[in-house]
């Protein structure tokens, strides 16, 4: 279970988060929509503590993380897994190598079961023949899938997907979010997915919740978030440049 | 006036508490080499990327400033009719100040910006991040190693540097103007004392350590764009050859 209290940040003096208070369902995906720059993202980074709150908490399983010590908070990283908006896939080494990366550095596993464990998680993204490949090599929706099969291969419990379709043509994204929604189903991670790529998201999304003005305006399952009356909400989907959403 | 005295205070404040990142940045990767698991294979190729690739440009670089102090110390010699102490004012020249401090540039330029340079493309492609968000220290990963690389790698390029700038010297002393090779050995013999070998040595291990932490220190904190990645780059290797410079005039007056 992961619950965000009141959280606040502000980066050189601008005020991003203006108290924040959200739960994600365990088990489930809930995905953040709002205007590009609101502070999804650096919403997302706080629920890994890669960024810390002006004020607030966050809380992993009932632990506030914002508070842990570093070792302490190493220990609830294990439980996520997150795939970046770029991918953030070491230059220096394939796509195989940057799999079994955190196997090789956080688990005794032997060479034979990483080589087993990365190429079933390669297989399953789709890229069984590319682990030599190194990230230079590789188009944006295949840095994706080896994102995507990096951020899997702990069996994480949580897995936190920063803009997954960026930047990818319509089919590609479609195909991303299946397998999100696929590998979702087969691993039962609980799924926090920040897209502004509307409608598509919401096929895979359990819950949306909506980022604006700093705060939550809305969260329901994606037809009843469709369907409310909140004009922030209304003006976002319909994209309009009037309403309570400041835009410029 | 209460204001100008404001703003100083805060400036003085900014650059006291920049001064303290600096600093426990430094302390916080010595700290994490010291901690298991040990990285040998990442210190192994550090020491690859920082002694062996720069080996070419140290060697050439010590070839030529060798024979640029034989022309220039025949030339100052010569005029006290004291051409047989060439071996020695090229020996002591290049052991004690020439070697460490040209070879810390060569690194610094070669390696240095290229570290910097990498971090920082590693922060802005959030490279880092997700280092982090693996449970893995970044600072353990990236930084630890290529210190303990470079106070290894640093000394073996000095002594490279030293021994093929005194050949380059004694090519020109001898071959070129006619200095007795007897006599130039003879001086070197002389004249070099351990004390010069070892504050040699000890210049360049402070400078590998100088070089290493403020590369990574400006790369690891670059702003994540490509203005960023340069101006970390640039302001890496100015800082670096500053600060040899200054940590060099301390060590010389105490090692004198």
């Amino acid at each position: 279970m992961i619950q965000v209290a009141n959280l606040r940040k502000s980066f050189r003096g601008q005020e991003v988060l203006k108290g924040v208070n959200l739960e994600f369902a365990a088990g489930k995906i809930t995905t953040i929509v709002g205007t590009s720059g609101c502070g999804k993202t650096v919403l997302l980074k706080h629920l890994n503590a890669l960024y810390l709150p002006d004020s607030g908490e966050v809380f992993i399983d009932g632990v506030d993380i914002t508070k842990l010590a570093q070792k302490d908070l190493y220990e609830i990283r294990r439980k996520f897994g997150v795939l970046f908006q770029g991918a953030a896939l070491l230059d220096s080494m394939s796509v195989f190598d940057n799999v079994a990366f955190p196997l090789r550095e956080k688990t005794r596993t032997s060479e034979s079961d990483i080589k087993k464990k990365v190429d079933a998680r390669l297989e399953q993204v789709g890229l069984g023949t590319m682990g030599g490949k190194f990230p230079a090599e590789l188009s944006g929706g295949m840095k994706k899938r080896a994102g995507l099969a990096r951020a899997l291969i702990m069996d994480p419990q949580i897995v936190l997907f920063d803009e997954p379709t960026t930047g990818l043509d319509p089919v590609l994204a479609t195909s991303i979010h299946q397998l999100i929604s696929r590998t979702q189903k087969q691993f039962g991670f609980t799924g926090i997915v920040v897209s502004h790529t509307i409608p598509q998201v919401f096929d895979i999304s359990d819950y949306v919740a909506m980022l604006a003005n700093g705060v939550i305006e809305n969260i329901a399952p994606p037809q009843a978030f469709c369907t409310s009356e909140n004009p922030a909400v209304q003006q976002f989907i319909h994209g309009k440049t009037e309403g309570p959403i400041q835009v410029l | 006036m209460v204001s100008f005295l404001g703003q100083t205070g805060r400036f003085a404040l900014e650059q006291i508490a920049a001064m303290g990142r600096v600093f426990s940045f430094l302390m916080s990767a010595i700290f994490l080499a010291f901690r298991r698991p040990a990285k040998f294979y990442l210190i192994i190729y550090h020491i690859k990327t920082i002694g062996v690739d720069s080996l070419s440009v140290v060697a050439l670089s010590g070839f030529f400033t060798g024979m640029v102090m034989g022309f220039q110390g025949y030339y100052s010699l010569r005029k006290f009719n004291a051409e047989s102490f060439l071996g020695s004012a090229a020996a002591l020249g290049l052991l004690r100040e020439l070697g460490p401090v040209l070879s810390a540039f060569m690194v610094t330029g070669r390696t240095g910006s290229a570290m910097a340079a990498e971090l920082g493309t590693m922060r802005a492609t959030e490279q880092i991040d997700a280092l982090d968000s693996m449970a893995i220290n970044p600072v353990k990963y990236l930084v630890s190693p290529r210190i303990i690389a470079s106070l290894l790698a640093m000394p073996l390029l000095t002594a490279i540097f030293d021994v093929i700038g005194i050949f380059g010297a004694y090519l020109v002393g001898v071959h070129l103007l006619g200095v007795s090779s007897g006599s130039f050995f003879a001086g070197i013999e002389n004249s070099v004392v351990f004390h010069d070998v070892y504050s040699g040595f000890v210049k360049s291990i402070s400078f590998g350590l100088i070089i290493t932490w403020i590369c990574c220190y400006k790369g690891f904190h670059a702003p994540p764009m490509a203005t960023g990645v340069s101006q970390a780059t640039t302001e890496s290797v100015v800082l670096s050859f500053v600060l040899i410079l200054v940590w060099d005039y301390f060590l010389t007056s105490i090692m004198l």
